[in-house]
């Protein structure tokens, strides 16, 4: 939605609202002056929340509604009325839904026999859209969802009619996903009472929801599979209090009738048919906590566990996502949940555990990894099992490493590691099967691999002991593999080494997880070789501009684990040595031809001199190089995403003292030469990203109380909002409100200063304002700054404007009573100016305000209101059901006479 | 027709350079000759040629042999720890031993860079046929010529060395010298008047023309996407295809791009021309070349390109002119030194039709394709034909400067060597892949400027000639042997050799390959009268057989079958029929016979017919049925039927008619 639309949306209110303010003042005038309105400025509204409004507005069936229903069920019910647009089908179903929800469906239904006649339409399904009769099914199983509701439509058969045999199966629309889907999502929302569980068995809906399973539209065939659940616990509800659980045999038909179809499923030699009991099993461990999914859970894992001997395993991702699904289950030890260690369990042919185990033994590497991931982040697992599993994980790497140190004569260090790695775990002739037969099976396994290491490292399940040395070596062996530096003295390194030669793809991921690996501890050595490769991905002209970014990523995170190791917060001795090395490669970077070359690096130098800009060491290392020359020439760039990080780095650079020209002669004249460079972009720049960077920068300098800055903050604060509020950037905008704001607070807070430790008498800390405050207030264009904000077309600044007079008005005009306002000499000049804004005629001035006037008119504002409507999003009037009902009449009446046109 | 397996085909590889490759293709009675490029890093064995007189290199010291001998010290001359020899630069010839280069019909060039030993091989072998190029190879090769006698020519040098080529000097001088192969062979440069001449032996020929050679064969020249005008070739007969892949690139650089669909199907695929970096990735080099020039000017410091006068110049200009403003370089003056620059600049414009899509839509704008016009409009390049003259007026430093030789051995290049090596404030940035630049530089040694490295080499790596390959599926690949293996220095990069099946038939200097295809069939026209009277038979269903009496013409490697002369009729005339007007004696036709003999039913047959005694061998080709007691042998094989017997006429006469009741008669 363009600014133009928003404006047209949320300016009604604004005005409206205004507009009430403003009659305040308007007949505060017309009394002779005196302020009058003030204690209307907290008018008690019925729409005071926003939530509530919105609740009561879109709940109530009104009489509006009402009156609007019929037509529109007749509009739906007639053919040669299209629906022009199902989104208004998806909403109307919303808005039944949401009302059924608080009302009696039954209530509903009685009171508007429109709805029945639509649905007894229906059953005609010659002269319906599928659009409607999809609507119209899942309509009749919202309303069916409350049982008084539900026997009322199964007394006219119209339920049958819609869902039994006789009904939606045998029309031709049938064929058309939409209604499937939607007969499906029908029977999803009907299957909550006993009631709907007799009329399921008898419909033969069951049989149905089976053979949809295996839908060639994915959707209806997921939805199916969810039916089959919903149904499953449906029938099983009621059942976990009291008495324990009796054997499948025993249970209802219903679910009987399910469990033994996903058997039969289980047994077939079809993978799709697999894949589709899996699908089950895995949403029902997955959404219900019931004891008697441990009763079927020992029912069904020999059969799970016997697909394990098949070769190759059918389904296996649903096989891991439903042991996954059950482990889960059983690590849930809450009240009425006994744990996988109940008897029944234990007496199964198969836990979970041991199947797990089977299967992370059994799966290809690819196929175990997530798994094997899985298995590790479950609450409670036995520790022989995230041993295992830990072991598949690791396993590529330690066949990377191994494959690399297979040198003749006694074995090196890798070669150790490796061994160190693997920890006794047998196998791995699969994994390097994988790693050697293709370029993309080694390329997704290694990726793979990487990521899950990566994840299992930040969480609070990560192994201990972690090993870190030999992952460390690993990452950095695959980072040479793939620059083509590895020295391979095997065959098998070989082919690695061509398979991974310049392969992006692994090379971001080592980049990402060896940046992951700075958090563990490790030995010197090691840092001098993550050191070395980092430096090499940095400056090899071969690194694309994705992987020369991850490279600058993991950098930094080395360069702060350094700090961490070396145990102050100054950089290690080797770190040093490295800048020494980075600085030349990061100056070539800075001038590369691709701009996201130039872009990551210039936010990398960023954020190197936030962390260490206050060192002497680096500053040293940094200013003997011609890097900050280079990030201001940057400001220049034809592109403005390095434009923007261009500003940020020497923004950053300049508040740290690290600019460009280091002669002490020249210095002061850099650094105004710097303000007004920003100055400049800030007024001129075409693109938005630089300008919000500059006014990011200077909100940072202020806050800093920057030497620039705060030499004439009065003129800079007029020179920045000058520029910023013509901006047609509304961030830029945003971003200059939340300048004044650190400008307010900083100034009241030199006027008004606040000792922490000084006692103070509660009526002490809201003393009127400083007089001096107010006029430096007044003196800068800073409320014709706001005030324009608060009528900004973009909401968000409208906002941010609002809040800032909000906090003004709190701190200048504290509780004061009418008596103490006085109508200030100007203030009429400028309420006509303001009532002109609000009209849209913006050219106007604002004039000069005296800081009595400008007080009277923050009182005056209904700012709280006017900030409610501001937090409500700008489709908040349109989004009634009235307007709703509304609209698809007018759609179908604009299209009537469309088709008169035509003739 | 089946044809004589003898007439297969041969390569005679003449250069042991894979990018700079002269092989010779014996096919159907043809000798074409493919490139012939001049390996001419024989010339980083020689000192440098400076323009203007140098005092550090005229008073390099002599080498002297470990005995002290002395008596080379005016040949060889050390630098640094190497030896150079003091004379005219020399280059490395193709082979001209391996085949009498007389015989070659025509010679076939694929771009300018594998041209440049054609006037060895035009004035000075006999040759008497036609050379094939397009025109911007023929343009751009004479620039290039042109600009490799002028270098060498315009610095005379009186002395040439020869001793050292001595087989037993040879041996003791240190490396590379030492194993410089050949170098008796070496020759110094061809003068402009052999340029000449050589150049008019040329035919022009567009992408996509067939040309027709003796009839024999057609040859087709496609787009190899390289440089402007470069083209691989497509040689073929009715029955054949050999495709001739010669530097050619995917990336869309200038030149119009490479035409692959055209090269499926081949028989053999000869595969030369392939990255000589193959682990550079063009992008990073560029990319290297632009940030190390931003830096080296920025500090104050000048940049030296050693370069060809055309080819990635071009795109060098062409990214530079996108870069410089970004990078602040608006003002540095950018100088192209080349005899030839002003006519390199200007026809690299004119070829508009071998440009890649995008430069040719720019010249309907109109516009010019490439936009280093506008760098010139703009005074930010200039070009000078050399140091001298204008140049030492306009020159302001700090500057760039594009000049050749890349070999840093003749040129303006060694100037600038000589003038900006002693700064470590310039910089030297080697972009052309041909030479080693650790070996360029060694003359010049102790070096204080900064050297780089950034390669720029656009022809195909080995990923892209494996899916090639896979798509084109040739039958047979041929290429240079070092395209086999890794390169030596990475020897496990296994991914940077070719990798096909049936594996790569690799070829060095002078070898003679068989190609690894039978040529089996020939085309013969039927004359539309002839055909009329063939009355064919079925014989097997959906085959049909007819007997054929004809003259077979053959005029042109055309063959055609014409009705035979009515047998004529003996006439009393005594007069002599001319032998040429022969034709053969029309005999009474005999049916002819086809199927096959069963061996078993064979020998049944005969038991029937009275012979006993029967044994049967199997032999590699079928059988020899034994009559022991008649002494007669009868051998059946696939092709041929033999019945040997001693002076028995009647019984051959009778295992004859035996033979023949098994078979078919039409």
């Amino acid at each position: 939605m363009g600014p133009e639309k928003r404006r047209g949306l949320w300016w009604c209110e604004a005005k409206a609202l205004w507009g009430g303010a403003c009659g305040c003042v308007e007949r505060s005038l017309r009394r002779g002056g005196a302020w009058v309105g003030v204690e209307k400025r907290n008018p008690p509204r019925p729409e005071a929340d926003p939530g509530k409004c919105r609740g009561a507005s879109v709940l109530i069936m009104d009489p509006e509604c009402s009156r609007l229903l019929p037509a529109l069920c007749a509009v739906l019910a007639d053919p040669r009325q299209p629906v022009a647009d199902d989104t208004c089908l998806e909403k109307l179903l919303d808005w039944f839904k949401t009302v059924t929800e608080t009302e009696s469906s039954l209530q509903l239904l009685q009171d508007h026999p429109c709805l029945v006649e639509l649905l007894s339409h229906v059953l005609k399904p010659q002269d319906v859209s599928p659009r409607v009769l999809s609507f119209a099914l899942r309509l009749a199983g919202a309303f069916a969802a409350q049982e008084d509701c539900f026997q009322y439509l199964q007394q006219g058969d119209l339920l049958l009619g819609l869902f039994g045999e006789a009904g939606a199966l045998g029309w031709s629309a049938w064929s058309i996903p939409s209604v499937r889907s939607g007969w499906i999502q029908g029977l999803c929302a009907l299957a909550h009472h006993p009631s709907a569980l007799h009329f399921l068995a008898d419909s033969g809906a069951v049989d149905t929801v089976f053979s949809l399973q295996g839908d060639p539209s994915l959707f209806v065939a997921s939805a199916a599979s969810q039916l089959l659940v919903y149904i499953l616990a449906l029938s099983m509800q009621g059942r976990d209090a009291g008495s324990p659980i009796p054997e499948v045999a025993a249970w209802p038909v219903c679910a009987q009738k399910i469990v033994s179809h996903v058997q039969e499923s289980l047994h077939s030699t079809a993978a799709p048919q697999v894949t589709q009991a899996l699908n089950v099993l895995t949403t029902t461990f997955g959404r219900c906590r019931s004891p008697w999914m441990e009763v079927l859970w020992g029912q069904l894992s020999p059969l799970v566990a016997s697909l394990l001997k098949r070769d190759p395993i059918p389904a296996a991702h649903s096989l891991v996502d439903l042991l996954l699904s059950v482990a889960r289950l059983g690590s849930w030890d809450a009240a009425g949940w006994r744990g996988w260690e109940s008897p029944v369990l234990s007496s199964a042919a198969c836990g979970p555990w041991e199947i797990l185990a089977q299967t992370l033994h059994r799966l290809s590497p690819t196929q175990a990894g997530p798994l094997a991931l899985g298995t590790l982040k479950l609450q409670r697992c036995p520790q022989e099992l995230r041993t295992q599993a830990f072991g598949i994980l690791l396993q590529p790497l330690a066949c990377i490493l191994k494959a690399t140190a297979q040198a003749p004569g006694p074995p090196g260090k890798s070669y150790h590691l490796a061994s160190g790695l693997l920890d006794g775990t047998a196998g791995g002739s699969m994994t390097v099967d994988t790693l050697l037969s293709s370029k993309s099976a080694c390329v997704g396994l290694l990726c793979q691999t990487l990521a899950h290491l990566e994840e299992l490292q930040t969480l609070p399940q990560c192994p201990s002991p972690w090993p870190q040395e030999p992952l460390l070596d690993a990452a950095v062996i695959i980072l040479r593999l793939c620059d083509g530096s590895a020295d391979p003295s095997s065959s098998g390194a070989g082919r690695l080494c061509g398979t991974l030669a310049g392969c992006i793809r692994v090379q971001r991921a080592a980049l990402d997880f060896l940046g992951t690996l700075s958090q563990g501890m490790s030995p010197q050595e090691s840092m001098l070789q993550v050191f070395a490769i980092l430096l090499k991905n940095l400056e090899s002209p071969e690194s694309s501009p994705t992987v020369l970014k991850k490279a600058f990523q993991a950098t930094l995170r080395w360069l702060q684990s350094s700090v961490k190791t070396s145990g102050c917060s100054d950089l290690s001795p080797d770190a040093l040595l490295f800048l020494g090395e980075l600085f030349p490669v990061l100056q070539k970077r800075l001038c590369s031809p691709c701009w996201e070359v130039r872009d990551s690096a210039l936010e990398f130098l960023t954020h190197l001199s936030q962390h260490w800009g206050g060192q002497a060491d680096f500053r040293e290392e940094l200013q003997s190089s011609e890097v900050p020359m280079l990030a201001c020439q940057l400001l220049q760039d034809p592109e403005s995403y390095v434009r923007a990080s261009a500003v940020a780095a020497t923004g950053q650079l300049f508040s740290r003292g690290l600019q460009a020209t280091p002669t002490s002669s020249e210095n002061l004249q850099a650094q105004q030469g710097l303000l007004m460079d920003l100055m400049y972009i800030l007024s001129t720049d075409s693109e938005g990203f630089p300008r919000r960077a500059v006014l990011q920068v200077f909100t940072q300098w202020l806050r800093d109380g920057h030497a620039d800055v705060a030499r004439d903050t009065e003129w800079f604060v007029t020179t920045v909002l000058q520029a910023v509020s013509r901006d047609l950037d509304w961030e830029v905008r945003v971003q200059g409100l939340e300048l004044v704001q650190v400008f307010l607070t900083q100034t009241l807070g030199r006027f008004r200063p606040r000792c922490p430790y000084a006692v103070t008498l509660p009526e002490a800390t809201s003393p009127t304002p400083h007089p001096e405050f107010l006029r430096t207030l007044c003196r800068l264009p800073l409320f014709e700054f706001v005030f324009r904000a608060l009528f900004d077309c973009d909401r968000p600044v409208a906002q941010k404007a609002c809040d800032l007079l909000l906090f003004l008005r709190d701190e200048t005009a504290p509780s004061s009573g009418p008596q103490e306002t006085r109508d200030g000499p100007n203030s009429a000049s400028v309420e006509v100016a303001l009532q002109r804004w609000q009209e849209g005629e913006q050219g106007q001035p604002l004039g000069d305000l005296e800081p009595e006037a400008m007080l009277a008119l923050l009182r005056s504002l209904d700012l709280e209101g006017l900030q409610g409507k501001l937090a409500k999003s700008s489709d908040h009037i349109e989004k009634s059901p009235q307007s709703l009902l509304q609209d698809m009449l007018a759609t179908v009446g604009m299209l009537e006479e469309n088709e008169a046109d035509c003739y | 027709v089946p044809n004589n397996p003898k007439s297969d085909m041969k390569l005679y590889c003449l250069s042991g350079h894979p990018t700079l490759p002269c092989n010779v293709l014996k096919f159907k009675s043809t000798t074409i000759m493919l490139d012939c490029g001049l390996d001419m890093t024989s010339t980083l064995n020689f000192l440098p040629l400076p323009l203007v007189q140098s005092p550090r290199l005229s008073n390099l010291p002599g080498w002297s042999l470990k005995d002290g001998s002395v008596f080379l010290d005016k040949e060889l001359k050390e630098c640094s720890g190497h030896v150079f020899v003091d004379s005219v630069p020399e280059f490395c010839l193709p082979e001209t031993e391996l085949i009498d280069l007389s015989t070659v019909d025509v010679i076939l060039i694929s771009n300018y860079h594998c041209m440049m030993a054609l006037p060895y091989i035009t004035e000075h072998t006999g040759f008497t046929g036609t050379v094939y190029a397009t025109e911007p190879t023929v343009q751009i090769g004479r620039l290039l010529m042109e600009e490799l006698v002028n270098f060498i020519e315009r610095v005379p040098k009186a002395q040439s060395a020869s001793l050292w080529k001595n087989k037993d000097v040879q041996r003791l001088l240190p490396s590379p010298l030492k194993d410089a192969v050949e170098v008796t062979t070496w020759r110094r440069c061809y003068t402009m008047q052999e340029v000449n001449s050589a150049l008019s032996k040329i035919q022009l020929v567009g992408y996509s023309q067939k040309i027709e050679l003796f009839g024999a064969v057609q040859v087709t020249p496609l787009s190899s996407g390289y440089a402007l005008g470069s083209s691989n070739w497509i040689i073929q007969s009715h029955y054949e295809k050999v495709s001739y892949v010669s530097g050619s690139s995917l990336l869309t650089t200038h030149p119009q791009p490479m035409d692959q669909a055209s090269l499926k199907n081949s028989d053999v695929l000869l595969l030369t021309g392939l990255t000589q970096i193959p682990t550079a990735n063009p992008d990073g080099m560029v990319g290297e070349f632009c940030s190390n020039l931003a830096l080296t000017v920025r500090n104050g410091g000048n940049v030296l390109v050693p370069c060809y006068p055309s080819g990635v110049i071009y795109d060098l200009l062409e990214c530079l002119y996108q870069y410089i403003d970004s990078a602040g370089l608006s003002s540095i003056p950018f100088y192209f030194i080349s005899p030839v620059a002003n006519s390199s600049l200007e026809f690299s414009q004119i070829f508009a039709e071998w440009l890649c899509h995008n430069k040719q839509s720019k010249v309907y704008l109109p516009e010019p394709p490439f936009p280093h016009a506008e760098l010139i409009q703009t005074n930010k390049l200039k070009h000078y034909p050399s140091i001298h003259g204008d140049f030492s007026n306009d020159f302001r430093q700090p500057c760039v400067v594009f000049t050749g030789h890349p070999s840093l051995r003749c040129g303006d290049v060694v100037h600038f060597m000589e003038l900006w090596g002693k700064s470590s404030l310039n910089t030297v940035i080697f972009t052309e892949p041909d030479f080693s630049y650790l070996e360029a530089l060694a003359p010049y040694q102790p070096l204080a400027m900064k050297c780089v490295y950034c390669p720029i080499d656009t022809r195909l790596n080995f990923i892209q000639v494996s899916k090639l390959l896979k798509e084109v599926q040739p039958l047979h690949v041929v290429c240079p042997e070092q395209y086999t293996q890794p390169p030596p220095a990475q020897s496990h990069r296994m991914d940077l050799m070719i990798d096909c099946q049936p594996p790569a038939m690799s070829y060095r200097r002078a070898e003679v390959l068989a190609l690894p295809f039978k040529r089996r069939y020939e085309k013969i026209e039927i004359m539309p009268e002839l055909a009329d009277s063939l009355v064919p038979m079925e014989i097997k269903p959906g085959i049909s057989l007819a007997t054929v009496s004809a003259v077979l013409h053959t005029k042109d490697n055309k063959h055609i079958l014409q009705p035979p002369p009515r047998p004529t009729q003996p006439t009393s005339s005594k007069k002599r029929k001319r032998v040429s007007e022969d034709v053969p004696d029309c005999k009474v036709l005999k049916p002819l016979l086809s199927g096959s003999i069963p061996v078993e039913q064979f020998v049944q047959t005969l038991e029937k017919h009275g012979f006993s005694d029967i044994k049967v061998e199997d032999t590699a080709k079928g059988h020899i049925v034994l009559l022991q007691e008649a002494e007669t042998l009868i051998q059946l094989e696939e092709d041929s039927t033999h019945i040997i017997c001693d002076n028995d006429e009647t019984l051959r006469v009778r295992l004859r008619d035996l033979v023949l009741k098994f078979l078919q008669k039409f």
